[in-house]
């Protein structure tokens, strides 16, 4: 069986991210294997620009922030193999993929670094009731069709949910020449960024209803029209507050869910708010020498973060395979090392989840970041920390909302004077 | 002059033709949508039914047995998904038991083989997803899940392969009495046939009182469904079914499909529009109510798709299966609800001895009632995967990624004898786009592909025939 020493699952920004970083780390054995027929992901179908702010200074669309990764790859020889299907990981991370030329192909990897991304929430998960014409399109899918292919999916539009994907999309499809009649979002709050509801809704006249949801989806073959609803706190549909629109198109943004298929195929320990591996500091999940990075692990609002972040697993991957590549540890998948218990970080008041889950404090660069969500609107509140029961961090944020990823650092210097220092609580408190 | 014109190309025209189709007989099938499997037998439970529900001595009961009993040799001729599996009917209060007993004893009259009722213990055993409620349940092994599709389609292809013809969007609109037969008006024209077999699910009422003055009347009856992502396609192992109480009415059931995926359904609410397949937000409601009654633990968070179908609720609640006393040479094929999609091997035998008995066909000497499905890759081990995709590289492309379906599985379905024409088409005949992304990723690649196969343009693609295209124009054409 033909053997590599870092097998990367997906080509899109966090596997590129993940393997330039492997490369550059001293691993020369490295394989990325891309579903798509291009490297990039979901990133060749951005074609707006607001990428790369934060990772190169500058603004970019989508298929040129993927360039640059893309280039980098290609000056340092990575190998990778597009039209590839991964089929199953084993637990010993032997990858069976296959594509047109190779057929179904078996690999032996000493490390795998997850990077899957996600897919779109289905108008299925939300239970929208009525009929089920042509016309009715995840925003992504849509967006690949102007995008990528030139095809218009509608001329009158009506977009269910404000993810970032869904706003993106009501401007594109606006300067294509569709009419959008409105965003509906069930939270009483946007799920997207704040900046996409400026330039892509307010900036166009593009009404935004919040607490809003359809009810009713019309048209045997064709959509011919949808029904919104306000609802009340609970997301029950209030009666008559009924809304009839007519569309020839539903674009729905209502949520993205990592696609770990692969990973639970792997009896990978998931964590049930991301939908994601539980992964400790190094970015490894429950599998040693197994890593996770970008929309697999938990969904991100910016690319940047995510390039972070697979920098972070790649380098992680370099190390573990160093560590493990003396004769003795072999490949089944066993960490020599002996490890120090891990702090556990506990998500509380607010905080949905944090990424990592665990931290050994051994393992940890000098600064961590630890990513997460909250579970509503806060302002003017703080982000606390909690070394067990003693307050270390408390910072104030003017605005929190969920559709915007937060993130605060660890020391570790700081906390290698908590020796016996078992639990990180990560909350939101009041004023 | 056609001999027979079949109206519909759902399950039971489909029976019907290929059972004709063994002997020399000129025969059309006529079908408003664009493929077939498009109506009822498109959305039900895609359950093979033992047999212990119909009223003994019915028709229903009759062809139900006869239809299970076929099931299991009509899969390996004609090559679609078929288990059987078992089923139970869970009773949850002790004072009910007389209501399992019943069936029992109704199923022995019918000729159901090997049921048991089985107490708490042994159930729980056997599914230990059921209610920590349960007191007993009515064990069924023979009964089945089929995937509805695969059943009607393969009988088409079968049918079509041995000579029947079969014309697409093509709607019926009047039938007139003429001369030794029957002129059937449709929007594509006039065609003159001697027999006429009235397979129409819920309009079948419509064409029957065309010719008789003996009147009949179908309910359209709505059944609400919910299909679960195959993550969650082993909560149970046998169909599910409530037992039918006072307090909850019929209940509903829980089912693996023959895909692997969990399905719960159906509510049953009587509607007046044929062709309202629309789910309402109280159905899909009271389907996770009544689901969880039966089931625990059921991971409704899963669900991946709703969906709702037409039963042809007759008003007798029975088959009609028959030529008419006042118009001869019209065969009723009406009133086919459940357990209609497990008679239906037995009702194209039926009809077909009908029509035999009255023209004397003679015997087909090329008919050939095996059939080849769609391959599988997934059936495959990896090294004859690997050497059909090295024969067939079409194979080694995946399209759809949550079924992982193949860009050569969707040329065959494409290429087959009436092959797939549209999204839903390459679905039925593949499972690509049925999945949890629910053809979020796949639909702009599988529609590449029937453009370059069957040299339409992207435009002429439809979801699933008439008016349901999908991409309306370019960009900024209008502005």
């Amino acid at each position: 069986m033909k053997a590599y020493d870092i097998v990367i699952i997906g080509g899109g920004p966090a596997g590129l991210a993940a393997a330039v970083s492997a490369r550059k780390n001293g691993i020369d054995s490295v394989l990325v294997l891309e579903r798509d027929k291009e490297l990039g992901g979901i990133l060749n179908q951005c074609i707006h620009n607001g990428f790369g702010l934060h990772t190169f200074k500058e603004e970019l669309t989508g298929p040129e922030y993927a360039a640059r990764f893309i280039a980098q790859a290609k000056e340092l020889h990575l190998e990778y193999k597009r039209n590839t299907m991964v089929m199953e990981i084993s637990p010993e991370k032997v990858v069976t993929y296959m594509n047109r030329t190779e057929g179904m192909q078996q690999i032996q990897a000493k490390a795998v670094v997850l990077a899957m991304g996600c897919r779109e929430r289905s108008r299925g998960a939300l239970n929208i009731p009525g009929y089920r014409p042509a016309g009715i399109f995840s925003a992504g899918t849509a967006q690949r069709l102007v995008n990528m292919e030139g095809y218009m999916p509608g001329r009158e539009v009506v977009i269910l949910g404000s993810g970032d994907i869904g706003l993106i999309m009501a401007r594109r499809m606006t300067l294509e020449g569709a009419k959008v009649k409105v965003v509906s979002e069930l939270m009483p709050y946007s799920g997207g960024l704040k900046r996409n509801i400026v330039q892509c809704l307010d900036d166009y006249g593009i009404p935004l209803k919040l607490s809003h949801t359809v009810i009713d989806i019309r048209g045997k073959e064709r959509l011919e029209g949808v029904t919104l609803a306000k609802v009340d706190e609970g997301g029950k549909p209030v009666p008559g507050t009924e809304e009839d629109y007519t569309c020839d198109t539903l674009l729905l943004s209502v949520g993205l869910i990592p696609e770990n298929e692969l990973s639970n195929g792997m009896g990978i320990e998931m964590n049930r708010v991301t939908s994601g591996p539980n992964v400790n500091e190094s970015l490894e999940t429950s599998i040693p020498g197994v890593f996770a990075c970008g929309n697999v692990l938990h969904v991100h609002d910016l690319v940047d973060f995510v390039s972070e972040e697979a920098t972070a697993a790649g380098k992680n991957a370099a190390e573990y395979v160093r560590q493990n590549s003396g004769a003795a540890c072999g490949l089944d998948g066993r960490e020599v090392l002996p490890q120090k218990a891990a702090i556990e970080l506990e998500a509380v008041a607010g905080v949905r989840y944090t990424v990592p889950k665990t931290i050994n404090v051994e393992r940890m660069t000098d600064k961590l970041t630890v990513r997460f969500r909250v579970g509503a609107v806060y302002k003017n509140c703080y982000v606390s920390v909690y070394f067990d029961e003693e307050r270390v961090i408390h910072k104030k944020r003017p605005v929190m909302a969920p559709g915007e990823m937060e993130d605060i650092r660890l020391d570790k210097a700081k906390l290698l004077e908590y020796p016996d220092l078992k639990k990180i609580t990560i909350q939101i408190e009041e004023a | 002059m056609y001999d027979v014109m079949i109206i519909g190309a759902g399950v039971s025209g489909a029976a019907a033709a290929r059972e004709l189709s063994r002997y020399k007989v000129n025969a059309c099938v006529v079908e408003k949508a664009e493929d077939v499997c498009c109506g009822t037998s498109k959305a039900n439970s895609g359950i093979v039914h033992a047999g212990y529900d119909a009223v003994a001595g019915s028709l229903m009961a009759k062809l139900n047995v006869e239809g299970n009993e076929m099931m299991g040799d009509l899969a390996k001729e004609l090559d679609f998904p078929f288990q059987r599996e078992g089923s139970l009917v869970v009773c949850l209060q002790e004072e009910n038991r007389p209501g399992l007993q019943e069936l029992y004893d109704r199923g022995v009259q019918n000729g159901v083989k090997d049921m048991r009722i089985l107490e708490r213990g042994e159930v729980l055993q056997m599914e230990p997803n059921i209610s920590e409620e349960v007191v007993a349940a009515l064990y069924a092994p023979t009964a089945g899940i089929v995937c509805p599709f695969g059943l009607n389609i393969a009988m088409a292809e079968n049918a079509y392969t041995n000579g029947v013809e079969f014309k697409f969007n093509t709607e019926v609109k009047q039938i007139e009495k003429i001369d030794g037969g029957y002129r059937l008006v449709t929007d594509k024209g006039d065609f003159e046939t001697k027999c006429v077999v009235n397979a129409a699910g819920v309009y079948a009422d419509v064409f029957h009182n065309m010719v008789s003055g003996k009147k009949i009347h179908i309910t359209p009856r709505r059944g609400d469904y919910q299909l679960l992502d195959k993550a969650a396609g082993t909560h149970v192992n046998r169909t599910v079914f409530a037992l039918p109480n006072r307090k909850y009415g019929k209940g509903v059931l829980v089912t693996p499909t023959t895909h692997g995926n969990l399905l719960v359904g159906p509510t049953a609410i009587d509607v007046d529009n044929p062709e309202g397949t629309n789910t309402t937000a109280e159905g899909l409601r009271e389907l996770t109510e009544k689901a969880g009654l039966n089931v625990k633990n059921l991971p409704m968070r899963q669900v991946i798709t709703s969906f709702a179908g037409l039963r042809a609720h007759e008003d007798n609640h029975e088959f009609i299966i028959e030529e008419l006393v006042d118009a001869p040479g019209f065969i009723d094929c009406a009133g086919m609800e459940s357990p209609g999609l497990t008679s239906a091997p037995a009702v194209g035998k039926m009809v077909a001895d009908i029509l035999q008995q009255k023209m004397h066909f003679e015997r087909n000497p090329d008919f050939n009632g095996t059939r080849k499905g769609i391959l599988n890759p997934a059936t495959l081990s990896i090294e004859e995967r690997d050497e059909l995709i090295k024969k067939h590289p079409a194979y080694g492309n995946i399209i759809c990624r949550c079924e992982m379906i193949s860009e050569g599985e969707i040329l065959d379905a494409i290429h087959r004898p009436l092959g797939a024409k549209s999204l839903d088409g390459v679905k039925r005949r593949t499972r690509a786009g049925m999945g949890r992304c629910q053809s979020g990723f796949c639909a702009p690649r599988t529609m590449e592909i029937l453009a370059r196969e069957l040299q339409v343009s992207m435009y002429d693609i439809t979801k699933s025939g008439g008016d349901s295209n999908i991409v309306v124009g370019t960009n900024k054409d209008l502005l």
